[in-house]
């Protein structure tokens, strides 16, 4: 089971819907996010592109967070679902200095937290809150081992890319382009 | 044009706009982490080759220094911890992929045998010193009879030690200025110069002063051809290291690395060793302490440039 999300950038509009409902799904505190909204701006008038990217935790399959963590606190789920252990983490920010997308923070109460794809909801066979909320409904969420699922069948008939692939990190984020 | 923000108000404090989340604690626990490896590296080393008598600051004297570093630097690494009252959670594992892993437990290794190393020669420090407990006394007897067992635990610790700092660092590929594994071996040389130059500093002995200038000369040379190293091969690299190599090379970093680290922590202190030997009396403060300051100039500035430099934005 491999959990990914694929995000239609030809469909978001930047209204930052995500952002808000994953705050306040997760409770995250003020002055941090989980996840964000990038937008990426190509030529000058009349000539310009703009690509809009709903960004946050790729939960990457070569994962250097993981990899750098000397107490395991952060850690693989099942699903490839990276998560932190709270009680585990001494909050050195080892991992917030290895990822190469900057999805973690240090959280005031002193752990290192990031997005978690809403595991507590996707055990529940709902969707991560910022893909249930997307009013375009450009986000994809589901298994990339299933053959039926909607992400696999999407990523199967678009184009898409990943954030900095060169970072090595085999991320499970996709940007439909 | 090319240009990218983010829209949703993301101000995330100490990432946004530059990471910056590691302040003055981890580049002083790494200059303290590699003088006290540089010093028992040596203390143990001359131990081996059965100079104790001949280089006897380094062996006796100088690792004092080594405990008051390691337990400085331990209380600055824990300073830095965020979730302090979870730190014990570090010895409850050892992850071999984890640097960081390795460098808890081989500092947890290292204190306490360079206080046992120095508590060994204290009736030779302080005369008429006596131990409060007769146990103590078996202990140090034991300690003594196998001293040169110590010697080889200790000499590949230190190696690891001066060595684990800099892997650590190339360990984050997110970084691109760390991510060189020459990082490494730089740090243990540079760690192994601080070490040789405190020695150098608190020797009374003229022949052990003569072999440890010769020693510290040969660690600057090394030091330099590594950072030349260092920095063509961050010029040969991807963008993201091409980048990076640019705060040294007319970026907001070139001035204080080459007055502070390259001219005065090194190349200067170098010569006026070399003028020593060749007739010229200078006062070792000087090199020593431009020695010293380099290597701790050296890795404030390579902590704070690496945190800047990054793939994405």
């Amino acid at each position: 089971m491999r959990y990914a999300m694929a995000i239609d950038t030809l469909k978001c509009v930047g209204c930052s819907d995500c952002v808000v409902a994953c705050q306040l799904e997760n409770n995250v505190p003020i002055g941090f996010c989980r996840d964000w909204v990038t937008e990426t701006v190509d030529g000058s008038y009349p000539n310009v592109e703009i690509e809009l990217r709903s960004e946050r935790c790729n939960h990457c399959d070569n994962s250097p967070c993981v990899r750098c963590c000397p107490t395991g606190a952060s850690h693989i789920e099942d699903g490839g679902i990276v998560l932190v252990t709270q009680d585990k983490c001494i909050g050195c920010g080892a991992c917030i200095q290895s990822c190469p997308y900057d999805a973690r923070y240090s959280h005031p109460e002193g752990y290192v937290d990031k997005c978690t794809f809403c595991i507590h909801r996707v055990r529940k066979g709902e969707k991560p809150a910022c893909v249930a909320v997307c009013p375009t409904k450009c986000m994809y969420f589901g298994d990339l081992d299933d053959p039926n699922s909607e992400i696999t069948n999407i990523l199967k008939n678009r184009k898409f890319k990943a954030l900095a692939p060169e970072a090595g990190t085999n991320p499970h984020i996709f940007y439909l382009i | 044009m090319k240009e990218e923000l983010f829209v949703s108000g993301r101000a995330i404090p100490n990432i946004d706009p530059y990471l910056n989340i590691w302040h003055w604690q981890i580049p002083l626990y790494l200059f303290l982490g590699g003088l006290a490896a540089g010093i028992m590296f040596f203390a143990a080393l001359f131990t081996i080759m059965g100079k104790e008598n001949e280089m006897s600051t380094a062996v006796k004297k100088a690792p004092i220094i080594a405990p008051i570093a390691l337990v400085l630097g331990l209380l600055a690494l824990l300073l830095d911890l965020k979730h302090k009252l979870y730190f014990w959670q570090l010895y409850t594992t050892i992850r071999y992929q984890s640097p960081m892993s390795w460098g808890a437990w081989v500092l947890m290794a290292i204190t306490p045998l360079s206080m046992i190393w120095v508590a060994s020669y204290m009736k030779e420090l302080i005369p008429g010193w006596k131990w409060k407990n007769s146990l103590l006394d078996s202990f140090e007897a034991f300690i003594i009879k196998y001293r040169l067992w110590m010697a080889w635990i200790i000499i590949v610790l230190s190696v690891i030690l001066g060595i684990y700092t800099g892997i650590l660092l190339s360990a984050f590929n997110a970084r691109p200025l760390w991510n060189t594994s020459i990082l490494g071996p730089l740090f243990l040389v540079s760690g192994m110069s601080t070490g040789a130059a405190t020695i150098l500093l608190m020797s009374k002995s003229h022949e052990e002063r003569r072999t440890m200038s010769w020693i510290d000369l040969l660690l600057i040379v090394v030091e330099l051809f590594f950072i030349t190293h260092l920095i063509m091969g961050m010029k040969a690299g991807s963008q993201v290291q091409i980048d990076a190599a640019a705060l040294f090379l007319g970026g907001e970093f070139t001035a204080v690395f080459w007055v502070f680290v390259i001219v005065l922590g090194l190349v200067f202190p170098a010569v006026l060793e070399v003028l020593e030997r060749i007739g010229y009396h200078i006062p070792v403060i000087i090199p020593v302490i431009l020695i010293l300051l380099g290597g701790l100039m050296f890795r404030f500035i390579m902590v704070e440039a690496g945190q800047i430099t990054r793939y994405l934005y």
